[in-house]
């Protein structure tokens, strides 16, 4: 298996140490992409994204052209910026607004020119203390160097960007209640329909959300244009993506890859990539993100690529992939990831609030050699009660889709590994530990 | 007389500023608060409350959302341990049951000379090097119980102060420039692509 | 613009074709098509939030059919709905289970159990047998939320209707969720207790048991309740009620939902003041409102002493009889029912030819004026393009009117022109502030209609004008030219201020925006039925002058006075002059209403007998030579008018204590002593009688008011309104799903086309509403201030020194001590800091009172609350510098510290 040598388009900065800085930047081609957009219209900037077919990258994979499309005729209209990051395992936009902040605040620019927005925010997770004084600081360079504020370039476009600091939950990754959280309230996510951001978004206020690695795309996708971006990967996914690779791996890291072109099993076992499992074999991956279903060994040969996933019952989501080896505790794995639902709840929708807590619970009983043979039974059903059918993507009971995710790990852990589950019953123990 | 010392005062003015309404610097001011504080005091909430124009029970419903935002004092250095799925295949549990043993406190808890909380976390987006721990928000990657407890003394002994700023997220975020965009200009643009819009159809 | 309401999309609700109006939420339709849809977080008053999933119902969309909440989703044109298919009711049980996990099964102790929602769904529709064996979150017993209201934590299932009401509905967001998950809970700020008056009303929408109102904590079980639907007597906004009592007391009262007045709430004084009913009678002295009075008493050698009530009625009868027609005069009558108080015209004016009658107490409106502009319905008010208010501070005095209002101005859908001087309610939503001190009403209200040089005279004012020409340039575009679309709510902003000011802006008001309706913010409970019933010098009953009235009174009436009586005011000083022999006082405690105390003081000391009729004790009553126990509250029947003119019925629960007995009952009592006979036997003749006597009251009659479409009260004269049946409830807030509709409260259902009464009535009132000519226009002074005195401006405060009040425990303790506010400007003129005491001196007296900073009192005023200070205390500090012969009040300040 050999890697596709498709160019590094966000992460060609961040291989040196000083990628953060201005000089770095400019050195290397920062504000080119801007500046090239300033010259064209904002329909021809747009008209470009949507040639690329650039997928959001923060997990739902919703086409940003289409999504930008909504937004022309208002009068009033804002650009937030997702750089929430808490899906476990996730950690790319971690990179890139710790290693090329200037790169995200010139991708944000550029949108915020297409969309003819001139108020834009960059939420970023209140745990990325040095993140925030990266991204402000490559604020306070643009404004320096004319790249952002009133007239940017000559261009008469003007544009402010505020950077806010989340405070820890997890559910602000979520756009509606990332909204929430910026208008400085509770972080509830708000009932969809009517509160699409597109129509009635921050302040009520028509609002485009858009993640930290989408943004990060667009001064390539503008100076080489949008072809050139989509001839890369195939299908809907087109371009590279940022593959965030953690648990048992040799080499857990971020991954620029282009897309569809490499498999699961590239990805994992590539001496350049993940460099394979130390101990043991594969006996489960987290696709995209711990809502996401899981795979099994049989299923490593699936192409890295939106749909290809999602064909096969599960999803790409935040472009994070765990690796559990065949030492890996399974009740264990289900428990803790069901703990972080139960801790995350925003607690508006019954199902969530109570069910999360409740499923935690038996898991704990479960894991620690106290569990009853009614609770497999009991856990599906209260799974099933919150996301009925139990299929993929969810049937939805609640107002966002945190609740019904968090079957997904259950569920699959039971099926495949319902022996592991009486194990623990019968030994009364864990038989791992 | 204002709440805010140590030129937070201006700071905070700056964040009501910077939004288009003042309830939007709520969690910006309530950092700041734990900059001053420590903590979110309550002295802290109601000068945010009169900042943002809500009532402070909206400030304390609003700030205990969030994990970050401690409405009881905590000690100088908030350790954060993570043992969601990528550090818990690593071994974060167990990190987290040393770092208990050798702070010698709960989860949660405190130790008796105000220096250090010890937090389990949920994921904190840093899982190649796991398990992950932060002190103060700040990644300090010691993913072995050794390294853990040569930060802890080290900590204790004064160390590495400029690498771990005491907390309050926002501590060295400055953001030197005042303006937003030219209201007037902007103001300008606007009628002029409303114009084209609507010349189009 | 209530442009769309008109609009009816049809959709399949389980297989049948239901109608519903455009926007209508799924819930709604449902429920009015006989479709009870299970829910908790759903109230039909305030926004949806759509986060208890209960109301779970299967909508079938393009992709099929998906679970959707129907509190939330509107019914739309084709839409297909199943609300009861196996889906939704698994997905239903589920959300009950799990709302159970964690609540605790303590229905036995819990206030709520037997009228709880949770434990109903459960007894349908529950699981058998818990499937949860873990241990449930556990807190701490009830902690208090305010003096009121206590939460117990581990019932609250998280609905927010609590939160939601204080932020949405109130605009007091002082209790919110803190936490979140399954840790969430409803909180409020250390040391900021939910000390709203509104905070009862969270306890009757709370869906559990997890809000309880301290009175009512363990007082009864729901199924020992007996309730009866009434109309609140706290003020005059009438909210309607349900009055529930237990072995003969009353224990608790819930607002009951009307489209037209309160929409479900009630202010905590209406909730809770019944406590004073249950006050045990004799252990207080005769002076103490907590004295219930239970039999009729004479003074007999310088004591009152209990005697049987004919002695006490011929007691009456001869003093009555024995002086002249123009020395007998009664005062008050506000707390009368119609009946009473008709019953008491008759009595007065008809049988002993007195026009000495005033149900105000020198704290009111010309009652022509309040007769003669045309009148406003509340919900006219509440959809009202510009509101105009020049009253006293309204959710002091008028705490539901206030809550209807504000929602208007709250979601921007209407502007306020807010004239009040200092803090008023209005300040977080009105659109401009044109603040008028005292004496300016007038000029400010010229100002607003377009006169420049008011603005001038305005600005001549020693500290300047309070407001500038940008917020006159804004209100001027507000109102209009003609004033379509305009309501006025007028009422008098200043106990310290001759109400001619008041009365000449609203009259200008008329004339410069002649589609402007007005809303007459008179406070006391029934005053606008006793005016209505012709308690004031110079009316007959019926909205027509003593001129003016029918022929037919005679069929009723021995006598017709013959010359225009006194004034509340001047009868008072006409009992120190001994002009005034005989006054009778209606349920009015003069001590502490009158604004003048050194009049009062004179008055009562003077040798003029008193018949005090009173339900509780008061300086009043003390004073008396003959005093006749009352039926109040709850404890009588009959009807009362609010202040948009809507007569509604009061159902009575319990009986009164001792011998009180309702005052038509006295009434004819003592027209039998006197030699005539009123034809009342029974309460129901009175209202028949005032169907035909009363001109603005013709057919009225029993049975219409106690037909269904009267069931929200009917709007006098008749026309004006167009009947209505009663919206559907909500369920949940009144005890017991199935038992909304036992208690006369409206079954779920109704026509759509009946529900919106007040749009046929859009605008200004064409109807003739009274036959009462509006006073003429007089020339006012414009009293020059004087740059080292400080204009006094005095308004009530809901929890004050009166009656209702002092006679309920829980309430008075929640009177606040009384300060002084004024702007720091002038306080820092004078030289004092905020917290000092200051002395205060007018030309009547002095005092001595703690001074506060506040922004909002205008420079050059001071402003200080009627009434109020702490429980115990009986010295009312401001009347002493009151004095009702000057127009304006002016005091000159001294720091102390
Ligand atoms: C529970 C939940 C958590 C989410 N967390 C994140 C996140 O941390 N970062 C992110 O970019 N998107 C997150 N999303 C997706 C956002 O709602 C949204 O779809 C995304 O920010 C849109 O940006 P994109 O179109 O560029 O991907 C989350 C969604 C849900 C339901
Ligand atoms: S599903 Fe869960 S996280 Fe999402 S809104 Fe409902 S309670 Fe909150
Ligand atoms: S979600 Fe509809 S009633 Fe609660």
């Amino acid at each position: 298996m050999s890697l596709t040598d498709a160019p590094k388009i966000i992460t060609a900065r961040a291989q040196y140490d000083d990628s953060h800085t201005l000089e770095r930047f400019l050195a290397t081609g920062g504000n080119d992409g801007l500046k090239k957009a300033l010259t064209m219209t904002p329909e021809a900037v747009q008209a470009e994204v949507d040639a690329a077919s650039l997928l959001g990258r923060g997990g739902a994979g919703f086409p940003a052209g289409r999504k930008w499309a909504m937004l022309r005729k208002a009068d009033v209209s804002y650009l937030v910026v997702n750089g929430d990051e808490s899906e476990p395992a996730t950690f790319k936009d971690h990179l890139l607004v710790e290693r090329d902040a200037h790169q995200l605040v010139e991708g944000v620019t550029i949108a915020s020119y297409a969309l003819q927005v001139n108020q834009a925010f960059i939420f970023l997770r209140g745990e990325f203390a040095l993140g925030l004084e990266r991204v402000q600081e490559a604020i306070n360079d643009a404004y320096k160097t004319g790249a952002l504020g009133t007239n940017i370039f000559g261009s008469g476009f003007s544009l402010d960007i505020v950077v806010h600091p989340g405070a820890g939950a997890y559910i602000c990754g979520e756009e509606t209640a990332l909204l929430e959280a910026l208008e400085g309230k509770r972080g509830y996510p708000r009932i969809k329909p009517p509160f699409f951001p597109a129509a009635i978004g921050l302040y009520g206020e028509p609002t485009v959300v858009n993640n930290v690695e989408t943004m990060s795309n667009l001064p390539w996708i503008v100076l080489n244009g949008g072809a050139a971006f989509a001839a890369l990967g195939a299908g809907r996914s087109t371009g590279t993506r940022l593959f965030a690779l953690s648990g048992h791996v040799r080499n857990p890291g971020v991954y620029e890859l282009e897309m569809v072109k490499h498999t699961f099993r590239d990805l994992i076992f590539s001496p350049e990539l993940g460099g394979g499992v130390p101990n043991g074999d594969v006996k489960a991956i987290i696709p995209g993100g711990v809502s996401a279903p899981w795979f099994y060994p049989e299923q490593l040969d699936i192409p890295l690529g939106q749909d290809e996933v999602a064909e096969q019952g599960s999803m790409l989501g935040s472009g994070s992939i765990v690796v559990m080896d065949t030492n890996t505790c399974m009740v264990r794995a289900a428990w803790r990831i069901t703990k972080f639902f139960s801790r995350e709840s925003c607690g508006q929708c019954t199902p969530c609030r109570e069910g999360s807590g409740w499923l935690e619970r038996v898991l704990w009983r479960l894991e620690n050699g106290q569990g009853r043979m009614e609770d497999l039974d009991l856990l599906l059903d209260l799974c099933d009660n919150i996301a009925p059918g139990l299929g993929w993507p969810p049937q939805q009971t609640t107002i966002c889709v945190l609740g019904p995710s968090i079957p997904s790990s259950i569920h699959s852990a039971i099926s495949r590994f319902r022996d592991e589950f009486l194990a623990h019953i019968t030994q009364g123990k864990c038989p791992h530990a | 007389m204002s709440y805010f010392t140590d030129g937070r005062q201006a700071r905070a003015e700056q964040l009501i500023a910077i939004y288009p309404e003042q309830r939007s610097a709520l969690i910006p001011l309530c950092h700041l608060v734990q900059e001053q504080d420590g903590y979110l005091s309550e002295e802290g909430m109601v000068a945010v409350a009169e900042l943002c124009g809500v009532t402070p029970a909206e400030v304390r419903g609003t700030a205990t959302f969030y994990d970050m935002l401690h409405t009881e004092p905590v000690g100088k250095y908030l350790v954060g341990v993570c043992t969601n799925i990528a550090c818990l295949l690593a071994g974060g549990l167990e990190l987290l049951e040393h770092a208990e043993g050798s702070l010698g406190v709960r989860v949660g808890a405190t130790t008796e000379d105000g220096l250090f909380t010890l937090e389990e976390t949920e994921c904190l987006a840093d899982c190649n090097i796991a398990p992950c721990v932060q002190v103060n928000h700040r990644y300090v990657r010691t993913t072995t119980p050794e390294q853990f407890d040569a930060l802890v003394s080290e900590l204790r002994d004064g160390g590495r102060a400029s690498e771990i700023p005491s907390h309050g997220t926002l501590i060295r975020t400055r953001r030197d420039v005042d303006l937003a965009a030219d209201p007037g200009l902007v103001a300008q643009e606007r009628a002029a692509r409303r114009a084209a819009v609507e010349g189009q159809s | 613009m209530p442009e769309s309401t008109n609009e009816t999309v049809t959709f399949t609700l389980d297989g049948r074709e239901v109608v519903a109006k455009k926007g209508e939420a799924i819930i709604a339709a449902a429920e009015r098509a006989g479709t009870y849809i299970p829910r908790f977080c759903y109230h039909p008053r305030m926004e949806a939030s759509g986060n208890c999933r209960m109301c779970l119902v299967e909508v079938e969309g393009p992709r099929g059919s998906t679970l959707m909440p129907s509190c939330f989703v509107a019914a739309g044109e084709g839409m297909n709905v199943c609300t009861n298919s196996d889906k939704v009711k698994k997905a239903q049980d589920g959300v009950l289970e799990f709302l159970l996990s964690n609540h605790p099964l303590d229905c036995p102790v819990c206030d709520k159990g037997g009228e709880c929602p949770l434990q109903d769904q459960t007894l349908l529709h529950g699981p058998g047998e818990t499937r949860f064996v873990e241990e449930k979150r556990h807190y701490e017993k009830p902690i208090a939320l305010s003096e009121l209201v206590l939460l117990d934590r581990e019932r609250c299932i998280q609905c927010g209707r609590c939160t939601r009401f204080a932020d949405e509905i109130a605009g007091e967001p002082l209790i919110d969720f803190a936490g979140r998950g399954d840790r969430v809970e409803v909180s409020t700020f250390p040391g900021e207790p939910f000390s709203s008056y509104y905070s009862g009303n969270t306890v009757q929408i709370c869906p559990v048991g997890a809000l309880t109102a301290t009175p009512y904590r363990f007082a009864a079980r729901p199924w020992d309740l007996d309730q009866v639907e009434s109309t609140c007597t706290g003020c005059a906004t009438g909210c309607r009620v349900a009055v529930q009592s237990s072995q003969g007391r009353v224990t608790r009262l819930l607002g009951v939902d009307t489209d037209t007045v309160n929409h479900g709430w009630l202010c905590d004084k209406g909730r809770f003041a019944f406590e004073g009913l249950n006050a045990d009678g004799d252990d207080f002295e005769l002076s103490d409102p907590r004295r219930r009075i239970t039999s009729p008493m004479v003074r007999t050698n310088g004591e009152l002493v209990a005697v049987s009530w004919s002695e006490a009625i011929s007691r009456a009868a001869s003093l009555l009889g024995e002086t002249a027609p123009e020395s007998v005069g009664a005062i008050g009558g506000a707390s009368l029912t119609n009946e009473g108080a008709f019953a008491w015209t008759s009595l007065l004016k008809g049988v002993l030819g007195t026009d000495s009658v005033d149900a105000q107490l020198g704290d009111g409106l010309d009652p022509s004026l309040v007769l003669g502009l045309p009148r406003a319905t509340i919900n006219e008010a509440a959809d009202a393009c510009t509101l105009i208010v020049l009253s006293g501070d309204l959710r002091e005095e008028l705490p539901v009117l206030f809550l209807r209002l504000r929602a208007g101005a709250a979601t921007k859908k209407a502007s306020i022109i807010d004239l009040s001087n200092g803090s008023s309610c209005f300040d977080k939503v009105a659109a401009v502030r044109l603040p008028a001190r005292p004496g300016d009403a007038p000029q400010v209200v010229a100002a607003l209609t377009g006169d420049d040089e008011a603005m001038k005279v305005l600005a001549r004012h020693p500290e300047g004008a309070t407001f500038d020409a940008d917020a006159i340039a804004k209100a001027r575009h507000l109102v209009g030219s003609d004033g379509t679309g305009v309501v006025v709510v007028i009422g008098r902003s200043s106990l310290a201020e001759d109400a001619a000011f008041v009365e000449d802006a609203a009259l200008a008001l008329h004339q410069a925006l002649p589609k402007a309706t007005f809303l007459p913010a008179l406070r006391r409970a029934n005053v606008h039925g006793a005016l209505d019933m012709g308690m004031s010098p110079g009316l007959a009953p019926g909205r027509v002058s003593m001129e003016d009235a029918a022929s037919s009174l005679s069929a009723l009436w021995t006598k017709k006075p013959t010359s225009t009586g006194r004034t509340t005011l001047e009868q008072l000083r006409a009992m120190d002059q001994g002009a005034q022999r005989v006054t009778v006082v209606l349920g009015a405690d003069l001590g502490a209403d009158v604004p003048d105390a050194d009049l009062v003081q004179r008055a009562l000391s003077s040798d003029a007998a008193i018949i005090a009729v009173a339900g509780n004790g008061s300086t009043t009553v003390a004073a008396a030579e003959v005093v006749l126990p009352a039926a109040i509250s709850h404890e009588r029947g009959g009807t009362t008018t609010n202040l948009e003119g809507r007569v509604s019925r009061l159902g009575q629960k319990v009986v009164a204590p001792g011998d009180a007995w309702e005052d038509w009952m006295m009434v004819t009592e003592l027209a039998h002593e006197l030699g005539t006979t009123l034809p009342f036997g029974s309460l129901d003749d009175v209202t028949n009688a005032i169907a035909v006597y009363a001109p603005s009251h013709h057919g009225l009659t029993t049975s219409l008011l106690a037909s269904s479409q009267a069931s929200d009260g009917v709007v006098v004269p008749l026309g004006t309104e167009t009947l209505h049946e009663r919206k559907a409830a909500d369920p949940m807030a009144i005890p017991g799903l199935a038992s909304a509709d036992h208690i006369g409260l409206g079954a779920f259902t109704g026509s759509i086309t009946s529900e919106t009464p007040s749009e046929s009535n859009q605008g200004a009132s064409e109807v003739a509403f009274s036959q009462v000519r509006l006073p003429e226009r007089r020339a006012l002074n414009a009293v020059v201030p004087d740059g080292y005195a400080l204009r006094l401006v005095s308004g009530r405060k809901l929890y004050d020194l009166g009656t209702a009040v002092s006679a309920s425990p829980a309430l008075a303790a929640l009177a606040a001590p009384a300060v002084a506010k004024v702007n720091a400007y002038d306080l820092d003129r004078i030289g004092a800091h905020s917290g000092d005491r200051v002395r205060l001196r007018s030309q009547k007296g002095t005092m001595i009172i703690a001074v506060e900073s506040d922004a909002h009192v205008a420079r050059g005023t001071v402003a200080i609350d009627f009434n109020v200070g702490q429980a115990g205390e009986t010295t009312n500090a401001v009347l002493a510098l009151l004095d009702s012969s000057v127009a304006v009040v002016d005091v000159r300040m001294e720091s102390l510290s």
